[in-house]
């Protein structure tokens, strides 16, 4: 079995698709913030592979046909975007003050809890760019010497706990503008936050899909201002 | 047919993303610049909508799941990351929280603001 499930190219693929389904299944019927299908679906790939002692690598021969597709879906953000030209267009100074102003918050906040828990120089510039999409923050994290694999990590776990939070932050926080919702959320949780604001509406994702690209641009000069702080 | 074709174009600007990143020294990924290229060229009309709508939708539909091969390696990188664990996850959460916050609500200030001022 663990042969069988190791060398099968499209093993990796289908524990995949069947996590997520089985996280929309679980939202669906029970419509709770915390059955995220994503969240989900990478629990049940993790404890598919421990209980059949699946290797990573022998996962991920199959799996990364999926990761393979991040770059053009990415390019594919232009397309909802081209969609609400007209309402970037319209917004244009709130779009690009409310980036400003994220990518701001992102690196004071890293700042303050980094004195916080007397974080090393190392440790301080490897969370700098955790906010903005993975590859970006990668070559920002290599270019200040922070350590890439966390930062990768912590990368990915924002981008989850944006995804979980979207809804409920907005709702608690009284932001109702699309705009607006799309916005913080490219900002703050890059393109896995999106994956949630594509779900929420058009617009919301395609400012979403803006936010990405805007937050990572400002945040390579941001954070190489930042890095000489600690 | 279609398809083909919507998958070959989307496809061509990854390439030429790729190519950018490589020719333009800056830690800025293909993807970006593909997105960015995209745009130009749906708005100078050199493509229309229609020759990637369809497969562009999809690629973004099935988007979540292109995430989970990267968050399941969390496994392997839990080593480097298992002594700082518990600052991180606060500092994540809460940082998370707070730009999300802070974004959209000046976002949304900004939209009001601009509104008040075009009456």
């Amino acid at each position: 079995m663990k042969d069988l499930l190791c060398n099968s190219a499209f093993f990796g693929v289908v524990v995949s698709v069947l996590g997520y389904e089985i996280g929309l299944f679980l939202k669906k019927k029970f419509n709770k913030g915390i059955f995220n299908p994503l969240l989900i679906s990478i629990l049940f790939v993790m404890i598919t592979l421990v209980i059949f002692r699946v290797d990573f690598e022998s996962y991920n021969d199959g799996a990364k046909y999926l990761s393979y597709l991040l770059t053009p879906a990415t390019v594919c953000l232009a397309i909802p975007l081209y969609e609400q030209l007209d309402l970037l267009k319209n917004n244009f100074k709130a779009i690009i003050i409310g980036i400003f102003s994220g990518v701001a918050a992102s690196l004071i906040s890293v700042f303050f809890f980094a004195l916080l828990f007397q974080f090393t120089h190392e440790q301080y510039v490897t969370l700098l760019p955790k906010s903005i999409t993975t590859a970006i923050g990668m070559g920002i994290s290599e270019e200040l010497n922070g350590i890439v694999t966390i930062t990768v990590a912590v990368i990915i776990v924002t981008g989850i706990i944006g995804n979980i939070l979207a809804e409920m932050i907005c709702k608690v926080f009284h932001i109702h503008e699309p705009v607006a919702k799309g916005i913080a959320i490219g900002t703050s949780s890059h393109a896995i936050g999106t994956a949630k604001a594509m779900e929420m509406g058009e617009i919301e994702g395609a400012m979403s899909g803006l936010a990405i690209a805007v937050a990572g641009l400002f945040t390579v000069v941001g954070a190489s201002i930042f890095a000489n702080f600690i | 047919m279609k398809y083909v074709r919507q998958f070959g174009i989307i496809l061509s600007i990854t390439f030429i993303g790729e190519i950018l990143k490589y020719i333009i020294p800056l830690p800025i990924p293909a993807s970006i610049y593909g997105l960015i290229l995209m745009l130009l060229i749906l708005r100078s009309k050199i493509i229309s909508l229609d020759q990637v709508k369809e497969t562009g939708t999809f690629l973004i539909e099935i988007m979540p799941l292109m995430f989970i091969p990267a968050a399941v390696g969390l496994l392997v990188s839990w080593e480097s990351l298992k002594d700082i664990f518990i600052p991180v996850i606060i500092i994540t959460i809460l940082t998370t929280v707070i730009v999300m916050t802070v974004t959209g609500k000046v976002t949304q200030l900004m939209i009001k603001l601009e509104r008040m001022n075009k009456n």
